[in-house]
């Protein structure tokens, strides 16, 4: 363990591309994933803007991008899925916090490969430009959405964008999985062998154990994604017929035979579902971190934490088919299914209750970053709640692919997952640039956000139960969905004004990264490593020495202690755990 | 601040419950023999998940706001948590969950483990880039055979499925783009697709499955009332997705052979 840690580190670089480009800091390299997040975000959001806007102006010409046809608005909903879920919640919580504050918060001077590290990076990189050539090929980016379900993304006349368009986006996820698969190895071998001296598996803070967990999970899922993808580039190109049976395009027999498309949504989804609790882990593990820290007060049953995060691992791999019930898929399946995403509800309710627990009896501090762990809890219980509806199989017959679902998953892996970014940035931006953000604007910001994401997403509960379908470009062909046009003229309305207001966190985030005031070491008197070295961290991340830990890592209001918080470094003797 | 997360957290939590709860907006009009079961399992779902959202919501705001920190001297309460509490919650969760589930699966065992009954309607719905199209199969009972290589979705009906006419069976099979139901008697669904996934959703009648290329899959339901009720595709097949539309009409028995019988004539 601590042996081993000196054997990592590597001199510090100099000259501009080894620092900042080519870096194998993982501090440095933990800031790209996070502005690699960043610009995919705002693209993500800029899609979702004009695709809120076609819903209701169908016939609207914007300026700069034209009218919106509905082969248009697929696309955009395509690359805003698959944006979102690889490029937003899996690289920032992970690739971007995970690896800046993984290593510093277990004591090591780097991540165990760095140059895994940095290429992991880079191939991520590679991805994102491929995935946004898809826009500028001919016929586009494809519009089988971000689930690519086969025979529709298996076929290269099954649509506009379905040519070199959807050969693009499966390639740029293909090698997103590579990436993954690095830095989910990076990640596993880090936390197991280059923990300090002290840092026992159950003295680590709740934000490792679930960037830990989900490494775990990124190494299962993306492998079979990646065999998946493959599997389907060699339909599109070399005619194999993996995921399409016989099947005639628009009269046109096409040479396939044999092929299954239930197989592609298997492998699909084994993936998919665990890249659920890829996205919402970290978020999980950051809001434990800042509800201990800002209510002062340890976390409530942290060994139930961690069993529940390996029990939500555990289980995210056996639920894949809930999002199969209507597919065709074996009944009596469905119902095993549904038992065990049941089951994945005890270990979310679990950490829900320790959430409030930790509140409860607590003084609490209401600076920014824990009003974005309140929100995360409360988005974290609206998105849950909706997932015993959908976990029948029955009451699926009447939601499922409607808006129901859709609000469902943008609130829980959605917003609840960028509200436990939003938490983490104003919680360690001093940390990391060694400067404040503003305070009030954060406050103004999270306001704003909050209701906002509220006012949008819950609506689309009423507009799922009276049965509007998912994926519509525009309503008017179908007679029951005109009286929903109210309820989603407001939902957009809310969105514009929600995406706006982000223009607040983004002038704050670069604002105070050079005007800001300057940041102590310790300014939120958190209890973890990261907050015993300076700021920000040296080269190496502790200029030299290797941290010693002694305690677990929330031990706030210990009696008899002379402050109302004990550094995990701060030597035994002080009455704590 | 603490009172300013109470104040938002309890009118988010009272909004969207007084929504849900005033049924403004909500599932359409159930007419099928199993509506009333699904939508009973969907009021009970909806209440019990409805106190838990309202009671978490509500302990969230309340916390935030009565142990607020008004300066920073004084301590919190020094508590790693409590093991009974875990054990209780977990139960209590797990209980509710399962038990909800087990609750509901009688529904689902009998909509999707038993065949249609003997003496049932056949239907064949067909989906297409995008159009649905459905077949009876005429008084011999019997599908006569589709060959793709027959299929012309340009010419509609019989050439849009490939209907082979040279096939004794198929000389008197109907093929309609309107689906006509007698009321109140068993239908027994046969959905198949040619090009891509697509979805028979009939949102009356709480009933969807997708129809998938290489498969016939089989289901039942009962329609119940007279009327006409809307078809919508559920799973996104090509940009013509959002008017892939369609309509059943459900009718008397007696009207239904009548139309039966006049689309035997056509031919």
């Amino acid at each position: 363990m601590a042996t081993s840690a000196t054997t990592h580190a590597h001199a510090a670089p100099q000259g501009f591309i080894r620092k900042y480009i080519f870096s194998l800091d993982h501090k440095v390299i933990g800031i790209q994933y996070i502005f690699l997040a960043l610009t995919a975000v705002m693209v993500g959001m800029f899609l979702s803007l004009l695709m809120r806007i076609h819903m209701i102006w169908p016939t609207a010409v914007l300026p700069l991008v034209g009218e919106i046809r509905p082969e248009t608005y697929l696309s955009l909903l395509t690359m805003h899925g698959t944006i979102m879920v690889f490029f937003v919640l899996t690289t920032a919580p992970q690739g971007g916090f995970g690896n800046y504050f993984l290593p510093i918060q277990i004591g090591a001077p780097d991540m165990a490969f760095p140059v895994l590290n940095m290429l992991s990076f880079w191939t991520t990189f590679v991805a994102f430009v491929v995935m946004l050539a898809a826009f500028f090929v001919t016929g586009g980016a494809p519009l089988h959405g971000w689930t690519g379900y086969a025979p529709l993304s298996a076929l290269t006349n099954s649509g506009p964008g379905e040519q070199l368009g959807a050969d693009l986006w499966v390639t740029s996820i293909a090698i997103f999985c590579i990436a993954s698969l690095m830095g989910a190895l990076n990640f596993i071998t880090t936390t197991l062998d280059l923990r300090a001296k002290g840092m026992t598996m159950f003295r680590m803070p709740l934000t490792v154990w679930a960037w830990f967990i989900t490494a775990i999970l990124g190494l299962l899922a993306f492998g079979v994604l990646l065999s998946a993808g493959i599997l389907l580039l060699l339909d599109r190109n070399l005619g194999t017929s993996f995921y399409v049976p016989l099947v005639v395009v628009n009269g046109q027999v096409m040479g396939h035979k044999g092929g299954s498309p239930l197989l592609w949504q298997h492998l699909f989804w084994f993936f998919g579902h665990p890249e659920v609790y890829i996205a919402i882990l970290p978020g999980m593990g950051v809001a434990s971190q800042l509800l201990s820290t800002f209510a002062r007060k340890p976390i409530f049953g942290y060994k139930a934490m961690v069993y529940a995060i390996m029990a939500i691992g555990l289980l995210g791999f056996v639920v894949w088919g809930h999002h199969m019930f209507m597919s065709g898929m074996s009944p009596y399946s469905a119902f095993a299914f549904s038992i065990m995403t049941m089951c994945i509800g005890v270990p979310s309710a679990i950490k829900t209750f320790n959430w409030l627990g930790t509140m409860y009896k607590a003084r609490i501090r209401f600076q920014t970053p824990m009003l974005y762990a309140i929100g995360f809890v409360s988005l974290f219980v609206s998105g849950g709640l909706s997932g015993p509806f959908l976990a029948q199989p029955v009451l699926d017959i009447p939601l499922h692919d409607t808006a129901f679902v859709v609000a469902h998953f943008h609130l829980i892996m959605g917003v609840a997952a960028i509200f436990g970014m939003f938490a983490g940035t104003y919680y360690w931006f001093p940390k990391m640039f060694g400067r404040m953000m503003n305070e009030t604007w954060g406050r103004i910001h999270f306001v704003i956000t909050l209701i906002g994401t509220y006012c949008i997403f819950m609506p689309m509960h009423y507009l799922g139960m009276a049965a509007q379908p998912r994926r519509y470009s525009q309503f008017t062909e179908v007679a029951y969905l005109q009286h929903l046009m109210p309820l989603n003229r407001f939902i957009t309305y809310m969105a514009l004004i929600t995406i706006g207001a982000q223009i607040i966190f983004i002038v704050n985030l670069f604002w105070s990264m050079f005007k800001g005031p300057k940041a102590s070491d310790n300014p939120w008197e958190s209890t973890t490593l990261e907050w015993t070295t300076t700021t920000p961290p040296p080269h190496d991340n502790f200029g030299g020495h290797t941290p010693v830990v002694y305690h677990g890592p929330y031990e706030y209001a210990v009696p008899g202690a002379a402050k109302d918080y004990v550094m995990q470094t701060e030597p035994a003797g002080v009455t704590a755990h | 601040m603490g009172l300013v997360l109470l104040a938002i957290i309890w009118l988010i939590t009272f909004f969207s419950t007084y929504f849900f709860a005033a049924q403004t907006w909500w599932l359409p009009h159930g007419v099928s023999t199993a509506a009333p079961w699904i939508d009973h399992q969907f009021a009970l779902t909806y209440g019990l998940m409805g106190i838990v959202f309202v009671a978490a919501q509500g302990a969230l705001g309340w916390l935030a706001w009565k142990y607020r920190a008004e300066d920073n001297s004084g301590r919190a309460e020094y508590s790693h948590g409590n093991t009974t509490m875990e054990v209780a919650w977990t139960t209590l969760t797990a209980i509710l969950f399962i038990g909800l589930n087990l609750m509901g699966s009688h529904v689902w065992a009998s909509e999707r483990f038993e065949p249609a009954k003997v003496g049932s309607v056949p239907v064949e719905v067909t989906g297409m880039q995008f159009a649905w199209y459905f077949r009876y199969p005429g008084n011999d009972g019997k599908y006569g055979r589709t060959d793709p290589k027959l299929m012309d979705p340009s010419a509609g009906n019989e050439a849009a499925i490939g209907l082979d006419t040279a096939d004794p069976a198929a000389k008197d099979d109907v093929i309609t783009g309107t689906m006509y139901l007698p009321v109140n008697r068993e239908v027994d669904l046969t959905l198949k697709a040619v090009d891509v996934i697509h979805s028979f959703f009939v949102p009356s009648f709480r009933f969807k499955q997708d129809a998938v290329p290489g498969l016939a899959i089989h289901m039942h339901f009962t329609p119940t009332e007279i009327g006409e009720y809307e078809i919508a595709c559920a799973e996104l097949c090509g940009l013509g997705h959002y008017k892939m539309h369609g309509m059943v009409h459900v009718v008397s028995q007696a009207d239904f052979d009548k139309w039966l019988a006049e689309r035997e004539a056509e031919k």
